[in-house]
């Protein structure tokens, strides 16, 4: 809780609030707020840098567009929609956050999210690791190998990357195959076992998106459309996320 | 799990969880399903450089899972899992942290000695596939 009143300048000047709601289905109830409370009794975002989601959501309504736009607050606020669930009025506080990190210029976001984003970017891996689809390939062709000669039960197994038709398209988190590659191995028994038929892609394989995180909407989409394009082209029926 | 595919889904995982470690072994903790709390990984926090306000944020989540009294806390993904284990050992919890695939292996019989990094010492030693693979 704030120790002093929060003083409004002059006339109301919500421009953010006005805009983030025109983007919105329902204008994202942005305006039914009953200030009850229940989003911030529940967030454990809740005291972090003064803030909480109803404040948030009513600095944003008294216009405080400026304070809402600077808060280092949105970066802390992981939008798990847990406020949306519990609001009586289901307001998407989320996409006010969301909409808020946009508002930051790019180069003053968060370096660790605005540096994954950009690895991403690189090559069409699309890992926040900048792994390329070589070394990921590379990666993966070893490992399997390794393990189908030391655990001759699973002489078998696959691990395939790009297989047209494959049912299942399954993305990975690049940390595995960069940093701990045996932690990709329990997954594989489990659909070698299951009778699975599954691939990897080549191009978007990375799971996790910061890009998304940034909120950077065109890099975000250039990620998602990787993937998604790849397990198109591959024929693939269903898309596994890992993440 | 509850975010990203509601609770339906999730009831599904709790099934996978019971077959795994045996019904009288599962603790849910409480809230859970929908009123369950985020554990601080996601959203991009992780990367985000905050990490003060992130093991803050974490700290429902420390004292929820040591309010179960459970051995291990399983995550559902690698961003949950990089937190709640920085929280378990953060908070002085040393509660291990497993992927789900580590415990359907090891309940299999199929979790090699390589494949067991998150596993705590009571089950690092249990049942090991091609011991010999050290």
């Amino acid at each position: 809780m704030a120790e002093e009143a929060i003083k409004l300048g002059g006339k109301k000047k919500s421009i953010f609030m006005d805009k983030v709601k025109e983007l919105l289905p329902e204008g994202g109830n942005l305006n039914l707020c009953l200030t009850c409370g229940a989003c911030s009794s529940g967030c454990p975002a809740t005291g972090l840098e003064g803030m909480d989601p109803r404040k948030f959501l009513r600095m944003a309504a008294l216009g405080m567009d400026e304070e809402i736009m600077s808060t280092p607050w949105v970066w802390m606020c992981t939008m798990c929609q847990r406020c949306i669930y519990v609001c009586p009025m289901k307001i998407d506080i989320p996409q006010l956050v969301y909409n808020a990190r946009a508002s930051w210029p790019r180069d003053q976001r968060p370096k660790g999210i605005l540096g994954s984003c950009d690895m991403a970017l690189r090559n069409e891996s699309r890992s926040a690791m900048g792994t390329s689809p070589e070394d990921f390939s590379f990666v993966v062709g070893d490992v399997l190998e390794e393990y189908r000669e030391a655990q001759p039960e699973f002489a078998e197994m696959e691990a395939p990357i790009d297989k047209e038709g494959a049912e299942f398209f399954l993305n990975q988190n690049s940390r595995e195959p960069v940093t701990e590659p045996d932690e990709m191995v329990p997954l594989w028994k489990i659909l070698h076992l299951a009778g699975v038929n599954w691939t990897y892609g080549s191009k978007g394989w990375g799971g996790e998106n910061y890009c998304m995180f940034l909120a950077d909407n065109d890099a975000w989409e250039t990620l998602a459309r990787t993937t998604i394009n790849q397990a198109d082209a591959l024929g693939c029926k269903t898309y596994l996320n890992t993440e | 799990m509850r975010k990203s595919y509601g609770d339906p889904i999730a009831e599904d995982l709790r099934f996978v969880v019971k077959s795994v470690v045996g019904e009288e072994n599962f603790i849910d903790m409480v809230p859970n399903r929908s009123n369950n709390y985020c554990c601080g990984g996601g959203g991009g926090f992780l990367q985000s450089g905050y990490k003060d306000q992130r093991l803050a944020y974490g700290k429902l989540k420390d004292d929820q899972i040591k309010a179960t009294g459970a051995d291990y806390c399983i995550a559902g993904c690698h961003n949950c899992h990089a937190q709640i284990h920085e929280l378990s050992e953060h908070y002085g919890g040393h509660y291990p942290v497993v992927h789900l695939w580590t415990l359907i292996c090891l309940s299999l019989g199929v979790l090699g000695p390589r494949e067991r990094e998150y596993l705590g010492d009571d089950l690092k030693e249990v049942n090991v596939f091609h011991p010999e693979m050290e």
